[in-house]
């Protein structure tokens, strides 16, 4: 019973693909597998936008949304046809096509990463066999549409914030896809399905995952970070800095293609947080061996929601970065970390199974990440800062 | 035309084009960036021979392609930092204005 | 020849041409990595997923931004003031011309324009780090070698000089 309920949706998609005409099933079975897709991903964001609003209200001691519906939460309701009647304005100094274009690849690009996606036990896309190459090659189109829109506005704070948003990103790209690598080490694939089963099985109650090893957990966390950077989330969110820049590259966008970039922008959160699942928490596998009658999917969402509440609670406890600690964090921290994890995780595959390889594996996490912060720490130099254009 | 002969002449179109950017075009990165595209046309020709060849299970022609990337992006970032070099002293990045060798 | 090749060959040479002759150096930018986009599709059609995956992050995700970043640095992005000479353009165009022409009179004339099938093999991620790992080692460390001098070397090149005098 519990078999049928888990593959439920795979189930649906055989019968009516057996109900189909021969010609016709390339197309249906394409249509079926993206479409759930392009419904569920929109209405999980539409429902993080109200959970985020409340949350962010309930650390700031303060109500958030709660006029519209129960509680507040037809609030996505009326803020999409708010958007939807909205004046489309586009500059008249902008380059029309550029701007045009930027928010469908922003959000054509976020959405191709979904393809790779295993959403539940035999529910993915396109079982691709470099499928986690194929995620980061995508997720760099990003940049291009953020670059796109920052430029195409012809306006100086949208450059501002499109150049930080870039140099950004490139630089947590890096300790991002190299922080995934110990993964793919430890599972000996690229594809995410593949990964999410070389981390089947449970030892007693506890399940096998990568995040359970110390390699795993400090490639975990520093996925994340880079993750939140790469997501322009806080404390990362420079590029949309409200008090420096307004609102970063997509001030002149209004309506829905402001939208577009909205959703573009918290699809792109949800699709990193869904690959570090992949990578490190088990993909769709239940987190306790007794309970994995629960069907494949809800477990796959359940840990995608804990990410998004670990989200908004540090966007509702962190301040924002400056530019250079956020440079100097990437490069002199994030860097030498993941390519000494990448060293680590070496070490715990040819160490023999026991104590002694936690043991000495967790040490090697720990002491470079104890003396690389404190390098970072002794680059403070306080000093009266000294304006040298304002002469 | 079999297939093979397809991927080849667009491979020599590509380089063509490639070639007239680089030799017409004054800006330095458009230059580069021409130059960049003749070694993709390059890279499409081993992959065409790759496909078509009589040892596929080799995959000399991926390798190839594989190391030629690499090398066209170490090739870029450093073309790049020279032209970025080149602007600060000249104050163009126009390559008929850099005509003197002094520094 | 099938039409799913035409068209993406088509969109591989559009987009190089325009990166090649437009006014604007950024559209020829954003025109070069529709070109690179294309031949990435085209990678992929010849069955080479690793190698087309690697082309949109290298090329999309690096090359193209890091051209655009230089553009931006060095205040280029507006249209270009003087447009070359006719004679540059004519003699450009007439070598490239040329060049077209003897390639494809030597492919044309060769034995490769007689049919033949495509193998049927796939490169798998699996084969090509087995192949990376084990015959072609020594380049992949020379290769890494020539990455990490190029890093070096270009961040270098890009420096502030440091200047005694403001």
């Amino acid at each position: 019973m519990s078999e049928t309920i888990d593959q439920i949706f795979v189930i649906l998609k055989d019968w009516i693909m057996g109900n189909v005409s021969a010609g016709m099933r390339p197309i249906f079975s394409a249509l079926l597998s993206v479409v759930p897709v392009l419904v569920v991903f929109p209405l999980l964001f539409a429902f993080t936008t109200v959970l985020e609003r409340k949350g962010l209200g309930r650390i700031q001691n303060r109500y958030g949304p709660n006029r519209t519906g129960p509680y507040g939460f037809f609030q996505p309701l009326a803020d999409a046809v708010k958007s939807l009647t909205k004046e489309d304005i586009v500059p008249r100094a902008a380059d029309q096509v550029v701007h045009f274009l930027a928010p469908l690849l922003l959000v054509s690009a976020v959405f191709l990463g979904y393809a790779v996606l295993p959403v539940g036990r035999n529910m993915v896309v396109a079982d691709l066999n470099a499928g986690v190459l194929f995620f980061f090659a995508v997720g760099s189109l990003v940049e291009l549409a953020v670059f796109m829109a920052g430029w195409s506005s012809r306006n100086k704070y949208s450059l501002l914030g499109a150049m930080r948003a870039i140099a950004q990103m490139i630089s947590y790209e890096v300790p991002l896809v190299l922080a995934s690598i110990v993964a793919i080490m430890a599972a000996g694939s690229l594809s995410t399905v593949s990964i999410v089963r070389a981390q089947a099985g449970y030892t007693g109650i506890w399940p096998h995952w990568f995040v359970l090893t110390p390699w795993g957990f400090a490639g975990f966390v520093l996925f994340m970070i880079a993750a939140t950077a790469e997501s322009n989330r806080s404390p990362f969110d420079l590029p949309e800095g409200e008090s420096e820049i307004i609102a970063g590259y997509y001030i002149e966008y209004s309506g829905f293609k402001f939208a577009l970039f909205f959703l573009g922008e918290y699809l792109g959160m949800f699709a990193t947080s869904a690959m570090a699942i992949t990578l490190f928490l088990g993909g769709w596998a239940a987190p306790f061996s007794f309970l994995t009658w629960v069907p494949s999917y809800f477990w796959f969402f359940a840990k995608l929601l804990t990410m998004i509440a670990g989200f908004i609670w540090i966007r509702g406890t962190l301040p924002r970065l400056r530019m250079d600690q956020l440079m100097n964090f990437a490069w002199r921290f994030m860097l030498p970390m993941t390519l000494f994890n990448i060293f680590i995780a070496g070490v715990w595959h040819f160490m023999p199974a026991g104590f002694s390889r936690w043991f000495v594996c967790a040490i090697l996490v720990a002491a470079p990440c104890i003396l690389l912060s404190r390098g970072l720490k002794q680059e403070k130099k306080l000093q009266v800062r000294t304006y040298r254009f304002a002469e | 035309m079999s297939s093979l002969t397809g991927y080849l002449l667009l491979s020599a179109l590509l380089f063509s084009i490639g070639l007239a950017g680089a030799l017409t075009r004054r800006s330095a990165i458009l230059v580069l960036i021409g130059i960049e595209l003749m070694l993709n046309a390059a890279n499409l020709n081993f992959l065409a021979f790759w496909r078509y060849g009589p040892n596929p299970a080799a995959l000399a022609g991926i390798m190839f392609t594989i190391f030629s990337i690499a090398v066209a992006a170490a090739e870029a970032a450093v073309g790049l930092g020279i032209i970025l070099a080149a602007y600060r002293h000249f104050k163009t990045t126009d390559l008929d204005q850099m005509n003197s060798m002094k520094g | 020849m099938t039409v799913s090749f035409l068209i993406l060959a088509t969109l591989t040479i559009a987009g190089m041409a325009a990166a090649m002759s437009l006014r604007n150096l950024i559209h020829c930018v954003l025109a070069l990595t529709l070109g690179f986009a294309g031949l990435a599709a085209l990678y992929l059609y010849l069955g080479a997923q690793f190698v087309g995956f690697t082309q949109i992050l290298v090329y999309v995700g690096a090359v193209a931004i890091l051209a655009v970043f230089v553009i931006m640095m060095t205040q280029s992005a507006g249209p270009m003031t003087r447009p070359a000479p006719a004679s540059s353009w004519a003699i450009g165009s007439l070598v490239a011309g040329s060049v077209f022409a003897i390639l494809a009179w030597a492919i044309r004339s060769s034995d490769v324009s007689r049919e033949i099938l495509p193998s049927e093999t796939e490169a798998t991620v699996h084969q090509i780090g087995d192949a990376l790992m084990h015959r072609f080692v020594l380049p992949l460390e020379i290769i890494g070698l020539l990455l990490t001098v190029a890093l070096i070397g270009a961040v270098i090149l890009a420096m502030h000089e440091k200047r005694e005098t403001r």
